[in-house]
């Protein structure tokens, strides 16, 4: 990889490790808005499926700083990784697409 | 903004789905067609960036906080179909790894965060481009575009919470969007501050549009 990739992965790395764990703890604009309007409870049942990471905090560590920083970590090394494996999916449709378009030109002159 | 399960009914986030994934299938489309080999890892780390600046919330005023979402950023960075992209990816894993936006909402969530915001605020950031010439046009583009992106996100939000019965109308809309109001600022400063240093230190990473 290129040396400015590494740069800007390192950033995201860092603001997850360092700058998540000292985010306000305050409700999001949503969540405010659901509790001041009386329907936060509504969306307060367990989740559809497991999520390995519930809430941002990695389970099995107990000061929440850290666990929130680990869980940051693994999320942006696991996003960077899922976004990274998509690109290369969609490029590699592209270039199948244009190979098949290759094969029936050729196709149709034999 | 992320909605969770429980908020909208099947209706509406059945109809959200739709328009959701259709959007997002029309920009893997879209994408195909123009991505180059050197922004395959750019994705990455953008997505990577993204996910980690929607950790941090920032306080906005009387106890309510608000984060990046990032859409116009991505826009101004890789293209707006790109930008879908990424977003859609992000708000996927969020749901699934972090608990944080439903499975039943991905789709409202992925109309509101991965299509309407990049869309909408990449429309205002070219709109301004045209007005203002140069680097000014590039800047206030990405200010006023990721303030846009991020008011919209919330009235697109209220519109489904208002279709849910969650509460009228007049009552859901007005109080998204007084929040996001400001939150929109925070989105603003943070998008301009770095469309703003990496114009000037790398443009040769930034999508076709910026001007440095």
């Amino acid at each position: 990889m290129r040396k400015e990739i590494w740069i800007l992965l390192i950033v995201a790395v860092a603001v997850a490790l360092f700058l998540s764990p000292f985010a306000s703890p305050y409700p999001d604009g949503l969540e405010r808005v659901a509790a001041d309007k009386g329907f936060l409870e509504k969306g307060e049942g367990p989740g559809l499926v497991h999520s390995p990471i519930p809430d941002y905090a990695f389970p099995g560590i107990k000061n929440e700083k850290v666990a929130t920083a680990v869980a940051g970590l693994v999320g942006t090394v696991l996003t960077f990784g899922v976004m990274y494996g998509i690109a290369v999916l969609i490029k590699r449709g592209q270039v199948n697409r244009g190979q098949a378009i290759l094969d029936s030109r050729k196709n149709g002159q034999g | 903004m992320h909605i969770p399960d429980g908020f909208l009914d099947p209706k509406t986030f059945s109809t959200a789905w739709v328009l959701g994934g259709t959007a997002v299938g029309f920009a893997v489309a879209k994408t195909k067609k123009h991505l180059g080999e050197r922004q395959i890892p750019f994705m990455g780390v953008m997505a990577a960036f993204i996910f980690a600046a929607q950790m941090v919330n920032f306080p906005i005023a009387g106890g309510t906080s608000g984060h990046l979402i990032g859409a116009v950023l991505a826009a101004v960075m890789l293209g707006p179909w790109t930008a879908s992209i990424i977003m859609a990816t992000i708000l996927v894993l969020q749901a699934f790894i972090f608990f944080d936006g439903g499975i039943t909402a991905l789709g409202a969530n992925i109309l509101n965060m991965a299509v309407i915001a990049p869309f909408a605020g990449y429309w205002a950031y070219q709109v301004l481009q045209r007005l203002l010439p140069g680097r000014a046009g590039t800047l206030v583009g990405a200010f006023a575009g990721s303030w846009i992106s991020v008011v919209l996100a919330a009235l697109a939000c209220a519109v489904e919470l208002a279709f849910s019965g969650m509460a009228p109308w007049r009552v859901v809309l007005p109080a998204m969007l007084s929040w996001h109001v400001l939150i929109g600022i925070g989105e603003g400063v943070i998008t301009t501050a770095i469309v703003s240093y990496v114009t000037q230190v790398r443009p040769d990473l930034v999508y076709e549009t910026a001007k440095a």
